[in-house]
């Protein structure tokens, strides 16, 4: 029975964290000069100068660890007598470092000149983190009500069910459930169903409009995963696997990932892995598929939008996913002279809410500080929309833009490309 | 006499040392194995990871203006220390005879001065960084400043053995040779080799994702 670890279990921590040092990590910890590049790419520490915050400096834990327990000159000097083990206090301090300062976005990984990837290793931290029961109240209660309740926010099959009760009289189309045999089954975010159904109205408007064969799962249609938040392998495991299970049931050629960032990292990359063997369907992401779509002439808007707009990268899904161009390819069918940040794409700041952070209460005053990193990139280009594609960095952003009085508007992108959707679309020119 | 000892046993000793501990950093790494990628991916890793053996030579686009001086600075040590190992005139003969038995043509006095004068620049500049950043005061280690001191060290007397071609001073400089061959395997210095590792692994991670890092 997979469980949330909420009791502090130290000697469990060490234990996994020691499992934890593949060869990647061992590499990397071989290779870090201590150049400190990675800071200016982290906006934890760009955005508050302090040090403590620098990528590499996050895993110190870990790295202490390796060398004491991974090297022979650290095992020589641990037989001998020098140096001292890891204590449970050391855990109690980095537990803030390890989750509220950093959003796994992958920024740092980017940059180091000896090519670490910082964010797999912070990764690999939180796994023992969790494991030892050191990790955010507000992470351990989101994925114990995903494991029990089936979504991180509590959300029922009832109350989903109610909601589509909602998109079908305001659409007149029926939304598809346990359609065996259909090619697409959707997946959903609770933040989406609770948030902004408007979602649920563009996905069910658009397919209909493009015929693509669809369903929802009764049993699975939560795509957020905890468990890779917090960073517990076992729940991130479960809750991808009624995924799996759910989609292979139904037959389904493709399971869509819907816009939110970790989501997406979590069923496209992490899942098979979590699970140990390759799934019997493909993965696309939903700006992926309307891409496709798009190229196909199965999705065609119409007007433009003559809002200074410009489109923020989620982390996992550019940088950690690489989904760059598609975004781009759907924006420009409304807007095509929309500026984009001088960083962006792969290279983009993280909106500072990724990574279980927004779901962190303890973190929230970091977040809203380095959440001036996007702030300045939205005044400089002086925008009056942001137009995004994950449900978490639009709350977070639409949070950051209350607290600094910016007068933006933020905007889901299928749910843009939906209010131009012509809906009778002319021959597929295949 | 001591020229002899340095330059025979310890020599001798020494780079047993040396390769045998690489082998032994790099045999502890692979060991260690890595997870099985089972998602479908986008694209073949390996063109990913020779990509970014390279690209990471060069900061990130967008990015230059936080790594001006460490890009500068860095550039200036390898680049110099390079020139000076492998085309200074004393270790050109020294490779003939002692290591590969063939050489190649020195690199002429002024070349040599060029090289000691942007390798110890570079050096200092980097060890400044190192000791007045408060990120790097904050992650540093004593290895890190270990290896700077004793790669300066060998630097200098090199440069001293060379200047006044006097047998005590060379004698020094091998002395410290063999001390940095001997502490190489253990320390950060280990990232001349394991950048190659780190930098494929990321890059073929990353390409199998779609994405150019
Ligand atoms: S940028 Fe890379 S090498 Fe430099 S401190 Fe960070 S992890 Fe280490
Ligand atoms: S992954 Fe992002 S938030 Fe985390 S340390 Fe790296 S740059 Fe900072």
């Amino acid at each position: 029975m997979v469980a949330v670890q909420t009791e502090h279990d130290f000697e469990r921590g060490i234990a996994v964290l020691s499992q934890q040092i593949d060869a990647k990590v061992a590499a990397y910890f071989s290779s870090c000069v201590h150049c400190g590049l990675c800071a200016e790419a982290c906006l934890f520490y760009t955005e508050t100068g302090d040090a403590r915050y620098t990528p590499i400096y996050k895993v110190e834990p870990m790295r202490r660890l390796w060398q004491r327990e991974h090297t022979f000159w650290g095992r020589l000097g641990k037989a001998l007598g020098f140096g001292r083990d890891l204590t449970e206090e050391d855990f109690a301090n980095w537990q803030e470092m390890t989750y509220d300062s950093c959003t796994l976005c992958g920024r740092c990984s980017m940059v180091c000149p000896v090519g670490n990837d910082i964010a797999y290793m912070i990764r690999r931290q939180r796994e023992a983190f969790a494991a030892s029961g050191y990790s955010p109240e507000g992470l351990q209660a989101a994925s114990t009500r995903a494991l029990e309740i089936g979504s991180p926010m509590g959300l029922t099959l009832k109350a989903l069910e109610a909601q589509i009760v909602h998109v079908e009289r305001a659409t007149g189309l029926t939304v598809p459930l346990d359609v065996q045999g259909a090619d697409y089954m959707a997946l959903l975010s609770s933040m989406e169903v609770i948030n902004f159904p408007e979602y649920i109205e563009s996905l069910v408007r658009i397919f209909d409009a493009a015929g693509v064969s669809w369903t929802l799962s009764r049993k699975a249609f939560e795509a957020t995963n905890s468990g890779i938040q917090i960073g517990d392998s076992n729940i991130a495991r479960e809750l991808v696997g009624r995924v799996v299970d759910a989609a292979e049931g139904l037959g389904v050629k493709y399971v869509i990932s819907p816009e939110c960032g970790h989501a997406f990292t979590a069923i496209r990359w992490d899942g098979p892995n979590l699970i140990g063997r390759p799934y019997r369907f493909g993965v696309v992401h939903i700006l992926e598929l309307l891409d496709q779509l798009r190229v196909g002439g199965r999705l065609q808007t119409e007007g433009l939008d003559d809002r200074r707009l410009t489109y923020h990268d989620p982390c996992q899904i550019a940088r950690r996913g690489g989904v760059l161009n598609q975004p781009r390819n759907l924006l420009r069918m409304v807007a095509p002279d929309y500026p984009d940040m001088a960083d962006t794409g792969r290279m983009n700041w993280c909106c500072g809410g990724g990574g279980g952070v927004s779901a962190n209460e303890g973190a929230e005053a970091l977040r809203l500080q380095a959440f001036k990193r996007k702030k300045r990139q939205l005044e400089a280009l002086g925008v009056d929309t942001l137009v995004t594609a994950c449900a978490n960095c639009r709350i977070v952003i639409e949070e950051g833009l209350e607290h600094y009085e910016m007068d933006i508007q933020v905007a889901g992108l299928t749910e843009l490309l939906a209010e131009h959707l012509v809906t009778k679309p002319g021959p597929s020119p295949e | 006499m001591f020229l002899e000892f340095v330059e025979g046993p310890l020599w001798y000793g020494s780079v047993v040392i040396f390769l045998i501990g690489v082998a032994i950093r790099l045999i502890e790494v692979f060991a260690k194995g890595t997870r099985p990628d089972f998602a479908a991916a986008r694209g073949l890793g390996w063109p990913g990871a020779m990509r970014t053996l390279v690209s990471r030579s060069w900061t990130a686009k967008g990015f230059t203006k936080g790594a001006t001086f460490h890009l500068v600075a860095g550039y200036l040590f390898h680049i110099g220390l390079f020139v000076l190992l492998l085309f200074a005139a004393p270790h050109v003969v020294f490779i003939e005879e002692r290591i590969l038995g063939f050489g190649w043509t020195p690199a002429p006095h002024w070349l040599f001065i060029l090289a000691a004068e942007l390798a110890f620049a570079g050096l200092m500049l980097l060890w400044l960084r190192r000791a007045m950043h408060p990120v790097l005061r904050r992650i540093s280690t004593f290895d890190d400043h270990a290896g700077a001191i004793l790669t300066f060290v060998v630097m200098l007397t090199g440069c001293m053995a060379l200047l006044m071609s006097h047998d005590s001073l060379r004698a020094i400089h091998m002395l410290t040779v063999c001390l940095l061959l001997i502490y190489f395997p253990f320390s950060r210095l280990m990232h001349a080799f394991t950048f190659v590792i780190s930098r494929s692994y990321t890059g073929a991670a990353m390409a199998r994702k779609g994405v150019r890092a």
